[in-house]
């Protein structure tokens, strides 16, 4: 199987929790991969985990074919890139500075203006695909959190990463912003880009994911198309089951 | 902010920055007394070590509290150089300030590399009690610096009136390259990286920012500045001891000016300088031999601090340009949300 | 060259030390630990106790260790004027950084209040017993060191307690641990900041009178003290009392065996070299919370 992602045996505990529990699974090159499940059930562990944000007790990331240490400046030289549920943008820079910064120009580059008429053709058109470009002046300190979400996404998509982590998109946004993230995540996967996806809005991942990941108590415990899993009486239970 | 509105702002901060150098280059023939050129030459010297913690404190967004100790080692390199030798005409000191400068801060930089693993308060820290250790070795080390006895320079042989013009003009000299390196610094994607390690470090490292190069270059570039100050100072007194040389109140007056002016700005360091370094210099002429010195010091630096957290450059910036209402409530939600860690 | 004997006297010396360096850097680390605060003013808090107590023994003809129980509440509530006065009107964005700044400021205020007051001559508390000192298996235990060690001790036992065992205590390791959620639990955060600058200001007035005791002083030697300080926290890891504990008697070991063994002068000189040694190889310190990482 071609999976550009493979995460194996992964656990971590928080105090006497495990958040992730010999968790497995793969996501496939060229995918909309949906990861959902309920409140705790460690998907946003299983991310800060992969992207490097959190070491964990045990377990292995491999991506593109080679074991990698989770640290986010590897992920990042290696292609992969994330985005946060709560946008997190460099405040006291414009919109597009941030854009730009999220390039990674090579260390030689260092002393080059901040944003030279290469890097703003292309940060400016692709914070006009965004809507972005009215603001690109701004500090990204002003801008409101759908904003900041959507330059949060342009900035990931900058540096022309293999595979992208995405934070709960439609957390927290208009159903219009949700609509242009949902058209970029398409329209990018188009070009080649991989995509996990961490949602909470079941009809956004529903239309957008496939396959689905159902992640419960620390582990996958349903991965399949869309239909077999909406069709899973594992998956109602767990979101249900709460409640009983 | 238009491109149009971007070059017509360039040219009149340009205008600005040409006048104050040429108001700095006439300011000796109007200065006459011995006393004022003094207070002239500290504030120079102010102006450049601000300007260089700005580097690493302001724009990295690492405040060191420690930059004292490089100036104190530039300040005993300089003396080490030149103690019991002819100077001639007296410039050799001059053009040693460079590459003492230069040679301080590649020295440092392992210590740095340490010191930068760790963030915000530990790093204060850490550089606070970097600079008592290196005084402590300056009392100590007594085969090397001369212990508490200190280290004489030798007194070149400038004119008596003009005595104090020389370095006026060296540390001018100083100052224009230490602002060139903070404009390279501000304009270029390394003022970029840099406030993107101080707005948010790890998400820095997630988009590829190199971390760690970045912040090393800018301390460097910041330790270079603040020793060579320090050789020049060495060469200003004459003598140079552990206690003064290697002194918390320099180490905290640089910070409070760059704070006082504004942080990661070009202005703001130069600022602060020239508002504090003059009152600092009158206050100990006013009060040095009282004792009440110290708590009159203290109680200008307490209003200051509190009146102007944000400092100068930046209050007057944000009057100017009052953004929407609501962006600061989305901001105090989000800071309250990563507080929660959800 | 140096026997055993002296490495094991200089080790019981150094513990004796740690102990009292232990109950200081207890007070910052906490007050690092409620309310985000690096205080630099905490020697000089020390010095401030060590002065009264100097007053209250030279002119009242108290004991020093009796001192502790006037300069206790004394300085409790300096620290709660402190953080009233000076912390509080920070904003929550700046206040990591400004404070270190104002703390300091506190300090040289202090500093000069002291120097006002006594001018810079050296002081000495003066106690009967102050040369005493027992043979334990061979080993010289001065007497000052030996109470000021079971006084800190005691302290620190007390200190846990309330912590551990009380409503404000909890309220504070709640605070500790994430101010949001001690908010909407209940806790007045402000009220416990002051409270905990309070306590961390008191453990000052126990070690000032002991400091008094053993080592002569003057307005400056805040310093020297506050170097000492910031060294222990940051090893022990910022906000953790443990480890506050373990690296303070760390730091009164090494430095004392380094004292003995090469010389006095590399004393602390070996101790920030283990603290960078510690720092490369974990940047938060021993015990200290993980630097901010995941969202």
């Amino acid at each position: 199987m071609n999976n550009l992602l493979e995460v194996v045996g992964l656990t971590k505990r928080y105090g006497g929790i495990a958040a992730l529990d010999d968790c497995r699974f793969g996501v496939a090159e060229g995918s909309i991969t949906g990861l959902i499940g309920p409140n705790g059930s460690g998907k946003t562990t299983a991310f800060n985990v992969i992207s490097g944000y959190v070491r964990p007790d045990a377990g292995s990331v491999r991506f593109a074919g080679r074991k990698v240490r989770p640290e986010p400046a590897k992920m990042c030289r290696a292609g992969l890139v994330r985005t946060f549920q709560h946008p997190r943008v460099f405040g006291t820079l414009t919109a597009l500075e941030n854009v730009v910064v999220a390039a990674a120009p090579p260390w030689w580059a260092t002393l080059t203006p901040r944003v030279r008429r290469r890097d703003r053709d292309r940060a400016l058109a692709l914070m006009e695909e965004f809507g972005l470009a009215g603001v690109a002046h701004q500090p990204a300190g002003q801008l409101s959190h759908g904003q900041r979400k959507l330059l949060a996404f342009a900035a990931a998509l900058m540096s022309e990463p293999r595979m992208v982590l995405l934070d709960e998109p439609s957390a927290g946004v208009s159903p219009a912003v949700a609509e242009v993230m949902e058209r970029h995540i398409k329209s990018s996967h188009a070009a080649g880009v991989t995509f996990l996806v961490v949602e909470h809005n079941l009809s956004f991942v529903m239309r957008l994911c496939d396959p689905l990941i159902v992640m419960a108590r620390g582990r996958p415990i349903v991965i399949g198309p869309p239909a077999v899993v909406q069709a899973d009486p594992g998956v109602l239970d767990t979101y249900l089951g709460a409640w009983r | 902010m238009s491109a149009r509105g971007g070059a017509l702002r360039r040219a009149r901060s340009g205008g600005l920055w040409a006048g104050f150098f040429a108001a700095l280059l006439a300011l000796p023939v109007v200065l006459n007394a011995h006393w004022l050129l003094n207070i002239a030459v500290f504030t120079l010297m102010f102006a450049v070590l601000a300007t260089a913690w700005n580097l690493v404190g302001g724009y990295a967004g690492y405040p060191s509290l420690g930059h004292g100790a490089l100036f104190g080692i530039g300040a005993y390199a300089e003396a080490l150089l030149f103690a019991g030798r002819d100077v001639g005409a007296g410039y050799g000191p001059f053009l040693a300030a460079a590459p003492i400068g230069v040679a301080v801060a590649l020295a440092a930089l392992p210590v740095a590399w340490i010191a930068m693993r760790t963030r915000a308060e530990v790093f204060a820290i850490v550089t606070i009690t970097l600079l008592f250790i290196t005084q402590a070795l300056a009392f100590n080390l007594r085969g090397l610096t001369g212990g508490a006895q200190g280290i004489a320079l030798p007194v070149p042989p400038f004119a008596e009136r003009t005595f104090e013009w020389p370095y006026y003009y060296a540390l001018l000299a100083l100052l224009a390259v230490a602002l060139g390196a903070a404009f390279a610094v501000d304009r270029t994607k390394l003022g970029s990286a840099l406030l993107a390690i101080r707005a948010d470090e790890d998400k820095a490292r997630g988009v590829g920012v190199h971390v760690t190069f970045v912040k090393l270059l800018a301390f460097g570039l910041s330790a270079a500045f603040t020793a060579a100050a320090g050789a020049i100072w060495a060469y200003y007194v004459s003598f140079v001891y552990p206690q003064f040389a290697i002194d918390p109140f320099i180490a905290i007056a640089m910070v409070l000016m760059t704070y006082l002016g504004g942080r990661a700005t070009l202005w703001g360091p130069v600022l602060g300088a020239f508002l504090l370094a003059p009152a600092q210099q009158l206050l100990a002429y006013q009060f040095g031999s009282s004792r009440l010195y110290l708590v009159a010091y203290a109680a200008v630096f307490l209003v200051v601090i509190l009146a102007l957290p944000r400092g100068i450059v930046p209050t007057l910036a944000a009057a100017r340009q009052p953004g929407p209402a609501y962006h600061v409530s989305v901001d105090r939600v989000r800071a309250r949300r990563e507080r929660i860690g959800s | 060259m140096h026997s055993a004997h002296a490495i094991v006297q200089a080790v019981i010396l150094g513990v004796l030390t740690g102990g009292v360096y232990a109950l200081m850097a207890s007070g910052q680390t906490l007050i690092f630990g409620v309310m985000r605060v690096v205080n630099l003013a905490q020697g000089a808090l020390v010095l401030l106790a060590a002065y009264v107590a100097y007053s209250l023994t030279g002119g009242l003809g108290v004991d020093p260790f009796l001192a502790i129980g006037i300069t206790t509440p004394l300085m409790f509530g300096f620290g709660v004027a402190i953080q009233l006065l000076f912390v509080r009107p920070l904003g929550a964005g700046d206040r990591a950084e400004l404070s270190l700044l104002v703390t300091f400021a506190v300090a040289l205020g202090i500093e000069g209040l002291l120097t006002v007051l006594y001018n810079t001559t050296y002081r000495s508390i003066e106690a009967p017993y102050a040369d005493a000192s027992w043979s334990v298996l061979g080993f010289q235990v001065p007497a000052v060191r030996a109470y000021a060690f079971a006084l800190s001790v005691v302290l620190l036992a007390a200190l846990i307690a309330l912590l551990r065992g009380t409503r404000v205590g909890r309220a504070i390791r709640a605070t500790v641990q994430n101010p949001t959620s001690a908010r909407l639990l209940g806790v007045d955060v402000d009220r416990i900041g002051a409270v905990g600058f309070g306590l961390g200001a008191a453990t000052a007035a126990a070690a000032g009178s002991v400091f008094g005791l053993v080592y002569p002083f003057n307005p400056s030697s805040h310093y020297e003290l506050i170097a000492r300080l910031l060294t222990i926290v940051v090893l022990g890891g910022l906000g953790s009392i443990g480890g506050a504990i373990v690296a303070a008697a760390g730091m009164g070991v090494i430095s004392s065996v380094v004292a003995v063994t090469v010389s006095p002068v590399w004393a602390d000189f070996a101790f920030f070299v283990v603290l960078l040694a510690v720092l490369l190889l974990r940047p938060r310190g021993l015990f200290g919370p993980a630097l901010r990482g995941a969202a």
